[in-house]
């Protein structure tokens, strides 16, 4: 008995001390991302969250902290659109969730419900640095379902979740008419919406009658379409071609949406129209295959859209065969390779995507405050044959490779 | 074979204009591939031909044309020994096996997708019908020439022959129609089935011999399987878990035929096997595995693997799964991953031109071989380097500083029509146990 009490007070001494670890990470370079970069740095965890960061010299480590050394630490990265977690490695129809061929609008669908946090995508992802994701119902349907933001640890949903429903995932374009045998055409994609939300408006009305006995009963899709009306949540339209794009803009001012335009491949062409839109931009992998409605893509579209005043945030995406998933990071390298500064390519992985998430003031860069996601490499986040070695998520040591 | 082959090198004499004065290039860090690289080298062609390689006290012929590349990095056109740019299609779905059916009939030669190769420094490429099928046909070995006909674009190679053979097992090649294999000791049935036939009809030619009375009727799925079973035509085999890249294996030394295995995910399991049976391969380098079942346990430490066993390796773009203007980049993943730089860079050379029987005459730059180059402007294994030009039989063929080449790079504003490599999806793959 008595040594049973003393082993299960081992193990709960080990539990909490890994939770609650003090770690320090000495750096090289340490690219903060929201301010300066620090040579020679130091970053103290405490808690799960940031102690502290600055120069060696101006930040001393306290004792019975665990020391990590690296050549270069970022924050941890931000995947601003993904489906990872809903689409499985296996590609087969099993591990297939992203996407519901039972009817082309579908907000009811929670991702929460069908996230697994143990996916083998999502460990992979998570070995490359990636510590967040926004991830949810695929592209294809006019609305495919609702998107959620998580960590990549694994473990169930409700642990590694931050935002339980982030937007409403939609698309615009010829992958719909693929899908599904209505909609065929662009001006029926566009007809069936609009159908939909002027629903969702009437039912919004009839919701706020003050005599309760008038309004209708609970509807979950048009609840979770008023939520979009009311710009609780924002409206991610996938649009890539320049027609779908404007249809997207157009849609979005007809009914006051949010406008998170995702997908965008010719954006580059349409500056004006989604800066008057105020839409914001979540870009394709740059390496994503220039066919269908993406054959008109560049290269340049993130340093096009930067330099023009517009931040960039960019996403793997979904892919349908192999790879099953693009990696931001070697997405933001392409990115950088073809005329975007180092300093924005890094952004458009972290600081970026937080803020347009809404979760900047958890993510998205190294301040003292912030969740403790860290990733250390062993060269230039960017080059080919730089190595992700150890990636912290809230103060834990997730993945640790170049040992 | 022998007219054919004549035919074919004249075609090609004609349509290659190659520059009159030599042209020398002086001051870059030369990678022969076959030798040690050369700082401050000097590369001289002339006629679409390899003067002479060297160092900075080299010949400059009187009449050259001199460009003084300083700073720059100098090698080998790249070799992408299995590609699908200029619309091979799949493979005919009436069959599982066609060794009649040829890529070269169904090739585009002004398909823009092979400004993507050049845009890449790529030179040469095996253009490769689908893995859908257990043999989807002969394929074809092209030059990057400027062409308007395919014939234009062939390269006849040490054995006479402008092609392998395009074989693959493992779950894309089974499916549940009629005439496919269900399973993989089907497939792997049907094709000794078919072996079987044609190792009777090469029998029947060799005893014929000079009396063409006797020659059996030509057959046109049995006449490229002679050629392989004469060693003249490779076979390019689509492989990727052990299990199925064994069988391979075990189906080449039955029949003695010579090959070339392709992608490999799981080579890196089976690498000291690979290396016994002494078979080269052609591995792909993608980031993440899956979107397959095959392909679960891809690892980009297989070329690593394989190196360290002693097996000779090349890479290759499967282009549209691996983009053509990156195929570097898909090299220095492997060097990540633990792989040799040597070997990486022979990888995209030399040794792919030895898997297509062609390192007479491309792969490396040695005095005599074809004037195939690329110019870089850093390191071969770097996100900052770019391909800055590639040069075919000594012709400029893309230059970076060409906004209209340069246009092929990044793509956008209808750069690119729908005109573009095959991408496959095998939609069977749920028939995988």
């Amino acid at each position: 008995m008595q040594i049973k009490i003393i082993l299960l007070a081992g193990i709960l001494w080990l539990s909490s001390s890994v939770a609650s670890a003090q770690v320090a990470i000495k750096a090289s370079v340490i690219y903060t991302v929201s301010g300066t970069s620090f040579r020679n740095g130091v970053i103290l965890i405490k808690n799960g969250k940031i102690e502290n960061v600055g120069t060696a010299s101006a930040v001393s480590i306290p004792n019975g902290y665990k020391v990590y050394q690296a050549n270069v630490v970022t924050p941890g990265l931000i995947d601003a659109r993904t489906v990872i977690g809903m689409s499985g490695v296996l590609n087969i129809s099993v591990d297939q969730d992203q996407i519901e061929k039972s009817n082309p609008i579908q907000p009811d669908l929670r991702a929460i419900d069908a996230y697994n946090p143990d996916e083998p995508l999502v460990k992979i992802a998570r070995e490359c640095g990636i510590t967040t994701i926004h991830t949810g119902h695929g592209i294809g349907a006019l609305v495919s379902g609702q998107t959620m933001i998580a960590k990549t640890k694994p473990g169930t949903v409700e642990r590694v979740t931050i935002q339980p429903l982030s937007m409403l995932a939609m698309t615009i374009g010829p992958s719909v008419s693929g899908n599904y045998s209505s909609p065929g055409t662009k001006a029926k994609q566009m007809a069936m919406i609009r159908t939909e939300l002027l629903k969702a408006q009437f039912y919004l009305k009839k919701m706020s009658d003050k005599d309760s006995s008038k309004r209708p009963t609970f509807d979950l899709n048009m609840d979770m379409l008023s939520k979009m009306l009311k710009r609780e949540i924002k409206a991610l339209i996938t649009a890539n071609s320049s027609v779908d794009i404007m249809n997207a803009i157009r849609l979005s001012k007809e009914f006051n949406l949010s406008l998170v335009l995702d997908g965008a491949a010719e954006a580059y062409r349409l500056i004006d129209e989604i800066k008057v839109a105020k839409a914001e931009i979540i870009l394709h992998a740059t390496m994503a295959r220039n066919e269908d409605d993406m054959v008109n893509m560049t290269r340049e579209s993130a340093q096009i859209l930067t330099a023009a005043g517009i931040p960039v945030s960019i996403e793997s995406g979904y892919e349908g065969y192999v790879p099953k998933t693009r990696i931001v990071l070697y997405e933001a390298a392409l990115a950088m390779a073809n005329g975007l500064s180092f300093e924005n390519a890094l952004k458009s992985i972290t600081i970026n995507p937080a803020k347009l998430l809404g979760i900047d003031n958890r993510v998205g860069s190294i301040e003292i405050g912030k969740d403790a996601d860290i990733v250390l490499y062993d060269g230039d986040p960017f080059e080919y044959t730089t190595k992700v070695c150890t990636v912290f998520i809230d103060g834990e040591v997730v993945s640790d490779k170049c040992k | 074979m022998k007219y054919i082959l004549i035919f074919f090198c004249s075609f090609i004499s004609l349509f290659s204009h190659s520059q009159e004065r030599p042209i020398v290039f002086k001051g870059a860090l030369i990678y022969p591939i076959n030798g040690a690289p050369i700082s401050n080298g000097v590369l001289v062609v002339n006629k679409g031909k390899i003067i002479s390689v060297g160092a900075s006290d080299s010949k400059i012929p009187a009449d050259a044309e001199v460009k003084d590349i300083t700073g720059k990095i100098i090698m080998p056109g790249l070799v992408d020994t299995h590609s699908h740019l200029g619309g091979p299609e799949g493979g005919d779905g009436s069959a599982a096996l066609n060794p009649d059916a040829r890529a070269m009939d169904a090739i585009n030669p002004s398909s823009d997708g092979f400004k993507k190769a050049l845009a890449g420094g790529i030179t040469t490429i095996n253009i490769m019908p689908g893995s859908g099928h257990l043999m989807s046909g002969q394929t074809v070995y092209v030059k990057m020439r400027e062409a308007q006909t395919i014939e234009e674009m062939l390269v006849v190679n040490e054995k006479g022959v402008y092609g392998g053979m395009k074989m693959a097992n493992g779950t894309n090649s089974i499916r549940n129609s009629a005439g496919f294999p269900g399973t993989r000791a089907k497939s792997a049935a049907m094709v000794r089935e078919l072996f079987l036939q044609a190792v009777e009809y090469k029998n029947k030619i060799n005893k014929a011999g000079k009396d063409s009375t006797k020659m059996p009727e030509r057959n046109l799925k049995l006449e490229p399987l002679v050629e392989v079973l004469n060693g003249k035509r490779i076979v390019h085999f689509h492989t990727h878990k052990s299990n199925d890249i064994i069988t391979a294996i075990r189906l080449s030394q039955e029949f003695k035929f010579r090959m070339v295995m392709h992608h490999l995910s799981e080579g890196w399991k089976v690498a000291d096997e690979i290396a016994k049976a002494g078979i080269p391969c052609s591995v792909i380098n993608i980031e993440v595995p899956g979107g397959k079942m095959e392909a679960l346990n891809l690892s980009l430490g297989t070329g690593a693997a394989l190196e360290k066993a002693g097996v000779k390796v090349a890479f290759h773009t499967d282009d549209g799964i691996t983009d053509s203007r990156l195929f570097l980049r898909s090299t220095a993943l492997a060097v990540r991953e633990g792989m040799s730089r040597e070997k990486a860079l022979e990888a995209v050379t030399i040794a792919g031109a030895q898997m297509l029987d062609l390192s007479s005459k491309i792969g490396s730059l040695e005095k005599g071989k074809d004037a195939d180059f690329i110019i870089l402007s850093g390191d071969p294994f770097s996100v900052y380097t770019k391909v800055e030009q590639t040069w075919v039989e000594g012709q400029k063929r893309w230059d970076i500083s060409n906004p209209a080449d340069k246009a092929f790079l990044l793509g956008g504003y209808q750069v690119y029509s729908t005109d573009r490599a095959e991408f496959h999806h095998h939609k069977n793959e749920e028939n995988e146990q």
